[in-house]
């Protein structure tokens, strides 16, 4: 160690907070400039820790299934009521999608009809919410060769959830469509007017420029649109409700707040990419 | 560390000096190590504010009793973590826990002769601060006006937190003794 007199000492230790806060204004500088380096650092911040939290995610959400658990024993009655209720609905739907799919199945097979590829999908764990205060994303832990992309599309059990953003070699990050940067291009499904889905970070995005003449409707299937070939068109996104101030916004189909596993989709899209990191997304805005 | 203190102490062996690193290094490492719990799936609601929220708590704490194991490297370096672990611009964090260092520092004389109650509205005050901070850097670095409410309900939660953490923090600190040269 070298041996310094007190005085130097001193002043060096009253300079050091000066120099790294002048540090920490470089460093948002270099993070703005440079949005790979940062987003490197990241990775790899994320691959390290993304095993670690595999291994933490499976007691943690058994012990959030046993709470949910406690919670539904309390609703018993009611749920076992109302599933019934809807199963009965369900059924004659059911019935009414068999003769459709027949019906479908038979004109495909007068009308020469090319089916659409079957997409590959990977199914990977959901490990951590790696948004922030002003970001909505997830992270996905990977095995090593995993072969995903970014730009790639997640689902969940019931619709979509976002689009992968970064990818590490153990990790992925999966920017959720109520992320503020997240714009995706879709589709009312009864009056097929298109229109533009953006997130807000709150748990309902907003439904933005649809053509004039047309009015989202209270209850409305939101589908994704092939638009800018960023994603396949017909994914199931959400349902339209009115705020109280008479906003229309999206109830999304996928439990976005409790996400477990995804399945990432390559539909061989290289259309727009997907937002990278809140700075880049504000330069590409301008 | 040691040669500035006066006095006969026992001669240096590697376990003293062992003992002496861990307890030294202790506020930090415990810091890093409740982040990074803090960043795991535990699907608690608003869990990234609640992961600034107790950075903000840890580095005011450690600054205020026991600053040779909290300097600012040690913050920037808890700070550039938060930034990495979470989705905002890198440096935000880093600045506004360097900045609670420096309050604390400022304030330390007066305020560690102070009763809890009175550290803790400090505390409150300077989460608010840096709350505000975040914010602004926030909005300039995405050059767009954010809603201020996220970080508005992060200083609250740090408000909240920081008597919670700080019983444990003070048992921490003092089982850690005097042993670091402070």
């Amino acid at each position: 160690m070298i041996r310094l007199s007190i005085p130097v000492r001193q002043a060096l230790s009253k300079l050091t907070l000066p120099v790294l806060m002048a540090a920490a204004f470089g460093l948002m500088l270099l993070g703005k400039a440079d949005a790979l380096l940062a987003e490197r650092a990241r990775m790899a911040v994320s691959d390290a820790l993304a095993p670690i939290y595999g291994v933490l995610a499976a007691p943690l959400s058994s012990v959030r299934a046993t709470i949910d658990n406690m919670q539904h024993m309390l609703t018993l009655f009611s749920d076992n009521a109302r599933l019934r209720e809807e199963n009965e609905r369900l059924r004659k739907w059911q019935a009414v999608a068999m003769t459709l799919d027949a019906e479908n199945a038979l004109l495909k097979a007068n009308l020469r009809w090319v089916p659409d590829p079957t997409p590959s999908y990977v199914t990977s764990r959901v490990v951590a919410d790696a948004g922030g205060v002003y970001a909505r994303a997830v992270l996905l832990s990977l095995g090593p060769n995993h072969g995903i992309m970014k730009g790639q599309i997640a689902l969940d059990d019931r619709g979509l959830v976002g689009r992968v953003t970064e990818v590490g070699t153990r990790s992925a990050r999966v920017l959720l469509l109520t992320d503020i940067n997240s714009r995706i291009p879709v589709v009312m499904e009864q009056s097929r007017a298109r229109a533009m889905l953006v997130g807000t970070n709150g748990p309902r995005p907003r439904l933005l420029h649809w053509p004039e003449g047309v009015q989202p409707a209270e209850g409305e299937r939101i589908v994704t649109s092939a638009e800018a070939n960023a994603f396949p068109a017909g994914l199931p996104v959400g349902t339209v409700r009115f705020t109280a101030s008479n906003v229309p916004e999206v109830q999304p189909e996928a439990r976005l707040d409790r996400l477990e596993v995804v399945r990432l989709f390559d539909y061989g899209l290289r259309g727009a990419l997907a937002p990278e990191s809140p700075n880049r997304a504000a330069e590409r805005r301008r | 560390m040691s040669d500035r203190l006066p006095g006969i102490r026992p001669r240096q062996n590697i376990l003293l000096r062992l003992d002496g690193f861990a307890r030294y290094s202790f506020p930090a490492a415990a810091t890093v190590l409740l982040l990074l719990l803090g960043a795991a799936p535990l699907g608690l609601p608003g869990q990234a504010q609640l992961l600034v929220a107790t950075s903000l708590a840890c580095v005011f704490f450690w600054s205020l009793f026991r600053p040779s194991s909290m300097a600012p490297p040690q913050v920037f370096l808890i700070g550039l973590l938060v930034d990495l672990l979470g989705f905002a611009p890198i440096g935000v964090n880093v600045l506004s826990l360097l900045s609670t260092h420096g309050v604390a520092m400022l304030w330390r004389r007066f305020l560690t002769r102070q009763g809890f109650f009175l550290v803790w509205l400090a505390f409150v005050v300077v989460a608010m601060g840096a709350a505000l901070m975040q914010w602004l850097m926030t909005c300039v670095l995405v050059l767009a006006l954010l809603p201020p409410w996220p970080v508005l309900f992060q200083a609250a939660l740090a408000g909240g937190l920081y008597p919670l953490l700080a019983v444990l923090l003070t048992r921490a600190h003092q089982s850690l003794g005097q042993a670091d040269g402070t």
